[in-house]
């Protein structure tokens, strides 16, 4: 499949021209949200926020699952891997800051911390050991469907998962409900709605009055993304749009999200960065506690020494960055004191984070 | 970690594809997507799991309903949408 087709040039600048239009005719400033990394990889890369038409601002919320996985799940994975264990986890939870480690800092002092790239590879390891194997579990409903699924194929019994698998709509939730929040619209993850369905957003385009499109993650999908969302915006309306409409549905992939939640349920949880977001986390259902690393090894996390969080913290704007009240370069930690090998905050952990892709591309510069 | 990448089946052995990813061939599983999958259709990749399979025809209504984003002035079409 080429993806050409999504990246040329006039159909682009077309597209452009209507979303002039759009926030012309809004004949006001519009801020809105989108909360993917892969779409802010995609703005940066294709330089498309430069040539946004002036008073259009896109924020990058909360949509890099690995800056928002919470301190104290990154230090239950360093204590197992500490104590033992051997830790699977995908490559960019490495270098996560714990509140004293990360798993990076673990393996240097000889802990096994071995990385994946499929989700099916976790069984393959667990197979090759009669060692317990926990695989630090990690991501949005795009990673947890994988999850659920080698849950639910036989895995071995010395399999155990540490979930901090996170559910995004509820972080929209939060958001949402900041005070003062200049946010008036949101471009959803089109992988995440793949599976979800656009439907999932009704309710909340309901309650709040404010529009959600889904959108794909090449430049023309970005683009008529942002037409139908400021559109709405600029005429007052408030619906759910599709601007991918080549993977996503109103009912999503009803399958994955079998299998999804009969291995997860929601609950409250901490995002880093953000807050408690309640309805936040993907919790193991208690059909699959002989698998979950949580219980498997309770007394081993209960007695992980527990430590303030880093003292620069106070001064990181990762709240106010995801939550689309800064911006990155608003930060004064942002390309000093936190940089992408000694992150500090949230946003610069991950490659899919805003504070990271806007130093590494040079946005807002 | 949430790359989801876009690939072509070569072939397949059960739950299991063998997919192209633009010349890098990888296994990945089948038994999440909600519809058959066939040897020389595209399927969207995450972590090792197909979630969707992507129609020829869904590429092009897709690509349609751009052009008709960019060439009308009309206002707020409602999207294509197969579901």
């Amino acid at each position: 499949m080429s993806t050409l087709p999504f990246r040329d040039p006039e159909r682009g600048r077309a597209l452009s021209t209507r979303l002039q239009r759009a926030v012309d005719r809004a004949g006001r400033p519009v801020t809105v949200m989108h909360v993917c990394g892969s779409h802010e990889q995609a703005i940066a890369r294709y330089g498309l926020r430069a040539r946004l038409p002036a008073g259009l601002t896109v924020h990058m919320g909360p949509g890099c699952p690995v800056c928002v996985t919470d301190t104290a799940s990154v230090d239950a994975a360093v204590a197992l891997a500490r104590a033992g264990v051997v830790v699977l986890t995908y490559g960019d939870m490495l270098r996560v800051p714990g509140a004293s480690a990360s798993l990076d800092d673990a393996r240097a002092a000889g802990a096994a911390v071995e990385v994946v790239y499929a989700a099916t590879q976790v069984l393959e390891r667990a197979a090759a050991t009669d060692g317990p194997v926990v695989f630090f579990a990690t991501g949005f409903e795009t990673t947890a469907v994988a999850t659920a699924a080698i849950l639910r194929s036989a895995p071995p019994p010395n399999l155990f998962v540490l979930s901090a698998h996170k559910w995004v709509p509820a972080a929209m939730e939060v958001v949402a409900q900041v005070p003062g929040s200049a946010i008036e619209g949101w471009l959803a993850a089109g992988h995440a709605a793949t599976i979800t369905g656009w439907g999932v957003f009704e309710d909340f385009v309901a309650r709040h009055h404010r529009p959600v499109v889904v959108a794909g993650f090449e430049p023309l999908d970005l683009l008529a993304g942002l037409c139908l969302l400021v559109e709405q915006v600029a005429e007052g309306r408030a619906e759910v749009g599709n601007a991918f409409p080549r993977c996503v549905s109103r009912e999503g992939n009803r399958r994955a999200l079998d299998v999804l939640f009969s291995v997860f349920e929601v609950g409250d949880g901490d995002w880093r960065g953000i807050a408690h977001v309640p309805g936040g986390d993907l919790q193991l259902r208690s059909a699959f506690a002989a698998h979950d690393a949580r219980l498997r090894f309770a007394e081993t996390l209960a007695a992980a020494p527990g430590q303030a969080p880093f003292a620069l913290a106070s001064a990181c704007r990762c709240g106010a960055i995801m939550t689309g009240r800064a911006t990155p370069t608003d930060c004064e930690l942002f390309g000093t004191t936190c940089r992408p090998e000694r992150p500090v905050g949230a946003c610069m952990v991950s490659t899919e984070g805003a504070c990271r892709i806007w130093l590494e591309h040079g946005e807002g510069r | 970690m949430c790359l989801g990448v876009p690939g072509r089946v070569v072939s397949i052995d059960g739950d299991t594809a063998l997919v192209d990813f633009g010349g890098v061939t990888r296994h990945v599983r089948l038994e999440l997507v909600d519809e058959p999958v066939r040897p020389g259709d595209h399927v969207l990749v995450h972590v090792g799991f197909a979630i969707r399979r992507i129609a020829a025809e869904d590429l092009e209504t897709t690509l349609a309903f751009f052009a008709s984003l960019a060439d009308d002035d009309r206002e707020g079409l409602p999207p294509p949408s197969r579901g």
